[in-house]
């Protein structure tokens, strides 16, 4: 796994784990099925995202997380806390799952008010943090109607609402952004930022690539149960020096600019754009790679309009890692 | 010692404390579980079957042109019409089966609907759930089939006419027996309400285990003596205020003091939700298979 010993021994060494979401070398099976295999783990405040395709082990995380399952191995600790505490753990976690289900017949105030209610918060002050929640996700026109009305956003952001509520230190969201408008998506992804600001831990699974990407802090690869990578989208990127970065280069004289830096060793590949104003470079050592450029540049005095790496965000990390690209989405 | 002193009270403190926050939490589940339990969609079938013996019991007394006089004419023997109709319809049938709907849906209805993780995602200990569940199931069910049972005694007394009744009920054993009868109904609710929460938490088909205990229960007055007393049926049978007779197959057993039935009830249902607490704790949620 790419990255994850010398991130997790940084983490652990500036933050406490009081402070820590950790997994040690935790593993889950469904009889016979694997679930999640030796995952470790030690996740920051912050927004983390948990990548992978469907079926990877990314709600089986977030639900070994949350105590809703126990792992076959391992140990699992959030700030601190085991998630076979649940009176102790709920006081600071909120979990937003992908379940589309609720108690029948409830409005959207009742829903979040019931089980403020349940957290053993006096009527007063259920009630106070209900229509907080309520107003924070944009729902207070809507509140007093039964959920069974709602629209799969509205229902979306209910559920949101409901796992705020208490003001939880970590949240744990899986796919929060499924079924809202655009609209709806941008002030839920502004609503995360600025509680990953207020110091939460927000853990978030997305199939939306670019968004993971837009809001996230770190992200956490994973397939078929394994953790392929983890940290920094630029640093996992940085790490994967098997695969070469791709760097488009926008100037005057394309085809003597690729003849000139293919001698170079860094450089596996030289390919025109099609508009023949450009070029692709595929390199192993980036940084020799612009050395090499400024001297080409300086020495024949090409006009550089652009130089822009095209393939260091979180689609191009998942599409090597992963082997899928799905046009943006996971 | 002051500060071993100190620590006790607030170790004291603190229990109180979380006491207090359990008994919040049990009031709030069972606010939202009462409101399911009487107004959601399952309810239907719950009231229908509690309306059963209510209105076979007016049929009894008013439909049939002779119903009335028999009733009176025949007192002692309608009350142990009264007592069969009680025992093998009324707390074998309706009772059971009510409690078998309303318990089993109290887990088992929230894990077919995929809402039960929200209960587990509280800050709630998973016996606290349990007790909230169960006594809002025990407060359900004991509510319905105590005014199913009122009604019928209701419909047994109205044949009779008002100065009989006075005299039977308040200045003979009357007012009595129609405590006795709320009182097995209760016990049975409490009982049957146990052993069906914990068929509905770990039996994912919990129809079988469901019928294999009402076979049980009705096959009681074959059974050997010691097994006999394996049952909810038994006890309630001994608390009965109109002895009846268990027909010329039965197996003669000494009749158990009611000293003793109760307590035991009352013990068996502790033994059962204290082991469902236990269960529960390392319960999972998995709806994929529901």
């Amino acid at each position: 796994m790419m990255n994850q010993t010398s991130e997790q021994e940084s983490i652990a060494m500036n933050i406490g784990p009081d402070h820590l979401i950790i997994f040690e070398n935790v593993s889950k099976f469904y009889g016979e099925i694997l679930g999640v295999n030796r995952v470790s783990l030690s996740i920051a405040p912050g927004i983390t995202s948990l990548v992978g395709p469907n079926g990877s082990g990314k709600t089986t995380l977030m639900n070994l997380m949350t105590g809703l399952i126990q792992p076959t191995r391992g140990r699992i600790s959030i700030l601190g806390i085991s998630p076979g505490d649940p009176q102790t753990l709920f006081r600071r976690l909120g979990y937003c799952g992908q379940f589309d289900s609720f108690p029948k017949g409830m409005t959207g105030y009742e829903f979040v008010n019931s089980f403020l209610g349940v957290h053993g918060y006096t009527r007063k002050e259920a009630e106070e943090r209900t229509w907080k929640a309520i107003e924070r996700v944009d729902l207070i026109e809507a509140a007093n109607r039964k959920v069974a009305g709602y629209s799969k956003g509205m229902r979306q952001r209910i559920r949101l609402a409901q796992s705020i509520a208490h003001e939880p230190e970590v949240m744990v969201l899986d796919e929060p952004l499924n079924g809202l408008d655009p609209m709806a998506r941008s002030e839920t992804m502004r609503l995360f930022r600025q509680l990953a600001k207020e110091g939460l831990h927000l853990i978030i699974s997305s199939h939306i690539l670019h968004e993971v990407d837009m809001m996230s802090d770190r992200v956490v690869l994973i397939n078929n149960g394994y953790i392929l990578a983890e940290g920094g989208v630029q640093g996992v990127r940085d790490e994967m020096g098997e695969h070469p970065m791709q760097i488009m280069i926008r100037c005057d004289r394309p085809q003597e600019f690729a003849a000139k830096v293919f001698a170079s060793d860094n450089v596996v590949e030289a390919q025109l754009h099609e508009d023949k104003l450009g070029l692709f470079i595929k390199t192993r050592n980036a940084e020799a790679f612009y050395l090499l450029l400024n001297r080409v540049v300086v020495e024949s005095g090409m006009n550089i309009e652009m130089v822009t790496p095209v393939d260091d965000d979180l689609n191009a990390v998942y599409h090597y890692l992963i082997g899928s690209n799905g046009g943006g989405q996971a | 010692m002051s500060t071993m002193i100190e620590a006790g009270a607030v170790n004291r403190a603190e229990n109180r404390s979380d006491w207090a926050l359990w008994l919040r939490q049990i009031r709030a589940i069972m606010r939202i579980e009462i409101s399911k339990n009487f107004w959601g969609r399952r309810a239907f079938l719950i009231y229908l079957l509690a309306a059963v013996p209510v209105f076979l019991m007016f049929l009894l007394s008013i439909v049939h042109t002779d119903g009335g006089k028999d009733i009176t004419r025949n007192w002692a023997a309608s009350q142990e019409v009264f007592g069969y109709i009680y025992e093998y319809l009324i707390l074998q049938t309706i009772v059971f089966f009510g409690c078998a709907w309303i318990f089993m849906n109290l887990f088992r209805g929230e894990m077919v609907d995929k809402s039960l993780h929200y209960y587990f995602l509280c800050p709630l200990r998973r016996e606290v759930l349990v007790a909230g569940k169960y006594l809002s199931g025990l407060v359900a069910s004991a509510t319905l089939f105590t005014l199913s049972t009122i009604g019928s005694l209701f419909f047994l007394y109205y044949a009779r006419g008002y100065p009989a009744n006075v005299n039977f009920l308040f200045d003979g054993p009357g007012i009595w027996q129609v405590f006795d009868y709320i009182g097995i109904t209760i016990l049975g609710c409490l009982g049957y309400g146990a052993v069906f929460l914990f068929i509905g938490l770990f039996f994912r088909n919990p129809i079988i285990p469901a019928l294999l205990v009402y076979g049980w229960e009705w096959i009681n007055f074959l059974l050997p003596p010691v097994l006999k007393k394996i049952s909810i049926v038994h006890y309630l049978h001994t608390l009965a205020p109109v002895p009846m007779s268990e027909g010329p197959l039965a197996t003669v057993v000494a009749a158990t003091s009611p000293l003793i039935s109760v307590p035991s009830l009352i013990l068996f249902t502790a033994a059962v939700i204290a082991f469902a607490s236990i269960r529960i704790r390392r319960m999972e949620i998995q709806y994929g298979g529901e």
